[in-house]
């Protein structure tokens, strides 16, 4: 039986009550909408870029606590990083909330081991990851929307 | 026969005695994550009492022919049974003859068809279609491909603040251009219960034809269409208890013989030459191709068991559950519902004041507690109210007191873990 308090760790809380970045950075230059069409999360996700390196993020949007808390930590995460880094934290984010990462790799992602409990819950995963998924989008740059039931 | 003598049907005369109705539902006695489930998703889709599955095993089993087409001794039965399961239909609906039951896939289905048939063939440019702002999408969405086809307008009557459409304001939207009024007899995203026969009444008096959305109304009421006065009366099994992928559509058999056919194929045809296809008569006419049979089947079982139940004597258990459930959630802070019509069923559409409905359904889903979180494919209404999503407990006659003390304890433990 799944249990309720590693779904809702403390920090997940913290960060769908008081989400950090929850602005449009200065001097953005990427920008990308995702919106998940089963609960109605939407998100519009900003970067600003240099050199191919994440310098400022932010977003803007509502949704449940695990997307929210979700997008918040996501925009900590990837500032400073590279594009590629950013997709590659993405695939290890995946495989963690789909149940794919053992104990050695969820260590590897900091703060957002904190999502593991998402593997518990199927239908939550799409919460979880939807502000990624909206971060390749922006890192991509072909602007249209991103919707989870693709 | 398939059909299994329910203890709960038997003691039809005495009061309601849940745990004995409850007994001729088998997955109501289940554990889930270690609580025993609390089901309060029935507007969704109902669990089926013990006739129901008897009456699929016994066609798989014994009877499984194709209909009104073997000589044969099964499909003979197979299509005795059929054609039994559409009398008991009729008798549910309390309609004037058999031919006017046309098995469909369900409501969806149903309003596609009217949409498809009678509206294609009935609507011009500058036509209007009446809906109210509280419908299903599917409700919706059928009318609006109608209108893109025809150049027919979709006008819609608004909802006031209780969730209810006001008289007034129904009258105000029809006009003499009104060639077709559709709308919901209860709204599954807030439990409104409309006056429909009343509503029916005006748009006849505009020229309007009238099809009543009845996937709510069909598990939770007695009807008889003859005193809605309805044109066109749709619901799904699988709301009422039966199974999956069956449905109704009654349709008054004079405006069914003007319609042209839906689907074209086998069962639908008198005759057919490569010059010239004569049509069934109807119902079959709407039938095309080999219908779910199995469904039904196990449609006619489960308005068999509601007959023996007493629709009446379900709806006024439900209406204590509505009171009870209104008094036990009110009390509770922070958590509110839309929809406070004067009329309403069991149905509460819960906003927890800063807490997602997603993160709700899934705190009370540890419980064992089953509500849907979502739109409830009703999206115009949720903007109406301003809230993206509710959590939606629904109750049927089957649920109990204790089950919603259960809902009220689940709520105050996600106000807990959400500290709010
Ligand atoms: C009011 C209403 N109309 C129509 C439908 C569609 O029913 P079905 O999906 O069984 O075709 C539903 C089901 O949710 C409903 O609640």
């Amino acid at each position: 039986m799944p249990e309720l308090d590693e779904l809702y760790q403390e920090l997940i809380l913290d960060h769908a009550k008081r989400p950090r970045n929850f602005r449009v950075p200065e001097g953005a230059d990427r920008r990308a909408e995702g919106f998940n069409r089963l609960c109605g999360d939407r998100i519009t996700l900003f970067l600003r870029l240099e050199d191919g390196v994440v310098r400022d993020a932010g977003f803007q949007g509502a949704g449940c606590a695990i997307f929210t808390a979700s997008a918040s930590l996501l925009t900590e995460a990837v500032k400073g990083k590279s594009e590629q880094q950013a997709e590659d934290l993405f695939r290890r984010f995946h495989a963690l909330v789909t149940g794919h990462a053992d104990q050695a790799q969820a260590e590897t992602l900091g703060k957002l081991a904190a999502f593991g409990g998402v593997s518990a819950y199927p239908v939550r995963v799409k919460c979880a990851s939807l502000a990624w998924h909206t971060l390749k989008a922006a890192l991509s740059g072909d602007g249209a929307p991103v919707s989870t039931e693709e | 026969m398939a059909n299994v003598v329910s203890i709960a049907a038997a003691a039809a005369s005495l009061p309601w005695d849940v745990e004995v109705v409850r007994a001729d539902f088998p997955a109501l006695a289940q554990l889930v994550n270690g609580h025993p489930l609390v089901y309060l998703d029935n507007a969704a889709t109902g669990q089926k009492p013990r006739a129901v599955l008897a009456a699929l095993d016994n066609y798989y089993q014994r009877d499984c022919g194709n209909i009104h087409r073997s000589v044969h001794q099964l499909g003979e039965r197979a299509t005795e049974a059929y054609e039994r399961a559409r009398r008991t239909a009729q008798a549910f609906l309390g309609a004037a003859e058999p031919r006017e039951i046309v098995f469909t896939r369900g409501t969806t289905e149903a309003i596609n068809l009217v949409a498809a048939t009678y509206g294609a063939a009935n609507l011009r440019a500058g036509d209007e279609i009446l809906l109210t702002g509280m419908e299903h999408h599917s409700n919706i969405v059928p009318w609006q491909l109608l209108a893109e086809r025809t150049g027919a307008r979709v006008k819609v009557a608004q909802v006031n603040d209780r969730g209810e459409v006001e008289m007034e304001e129904f009258e105000r939207q029809l006009s003499p251009r009104t060639k077709i009024a559709a709308f919901g007899h209860i709204s599954n995203a807030l439990g409104t219960v409309n006056p429909v026969a009343e509503w029916t009444q005006r748009a006849h008096a505009a020229g309007a034809v009238v099809l009543v959305d009845g996937a709510q109304s069909a598990p939770h009421l007695p009807i008889q269409v003859s005193a809605l006065g309805c044109d066109f009366f749709a619901f799904s099994g699988h709301k009422v208890f039966g199974p999956t992928g069956i449905g109704v559509l009654w349709g008054r058999a004079e405006l069914l013989e003007a319609m042209p056919p839906y689907q074209g194929g086998g069962d639908m045809i008198a005759s057919v030459s490569f010059e010239r296809t004569t049509y069934n008569r109807i119902p079959y006419k709407f039938e095309a191709g080999t219908p779910h049979i199995a469904g039904a089947i196990g449609l006619g079982a489960a308005l068999e068991y509601l007959q023996a139940l007493g629709m009446a004597r379900a709806a006024a258990y439900e209406q204590d559950l509505a009171s009870y459930g209104a008094e036990r959630l009110a009390a509770l802070p922070g958590v509110r519902w839309i929809g406070q019509a004067r009329e309403r069923t069991a149905v509460f559409s819960l906003v927890v004041e800063g807490v997602h409905p997603h993160d709700v359904a899934t705190v009370l889903d540890t419980e064992g507690i089953a509500v849907r979180a979502g739109h409830h494919c009703a999206q115009p209404i949720m903007d109406r109210f301003g809230v993206p999503a509710t959590t939606r407990a629904s109750l049927a006659f089957y649920n109990t007191r204790g089950e919603v003390d259960r809902l009220a304890e689940g709520l105050e433990k996600v106000r807990r873990i959400f500290q709010c």
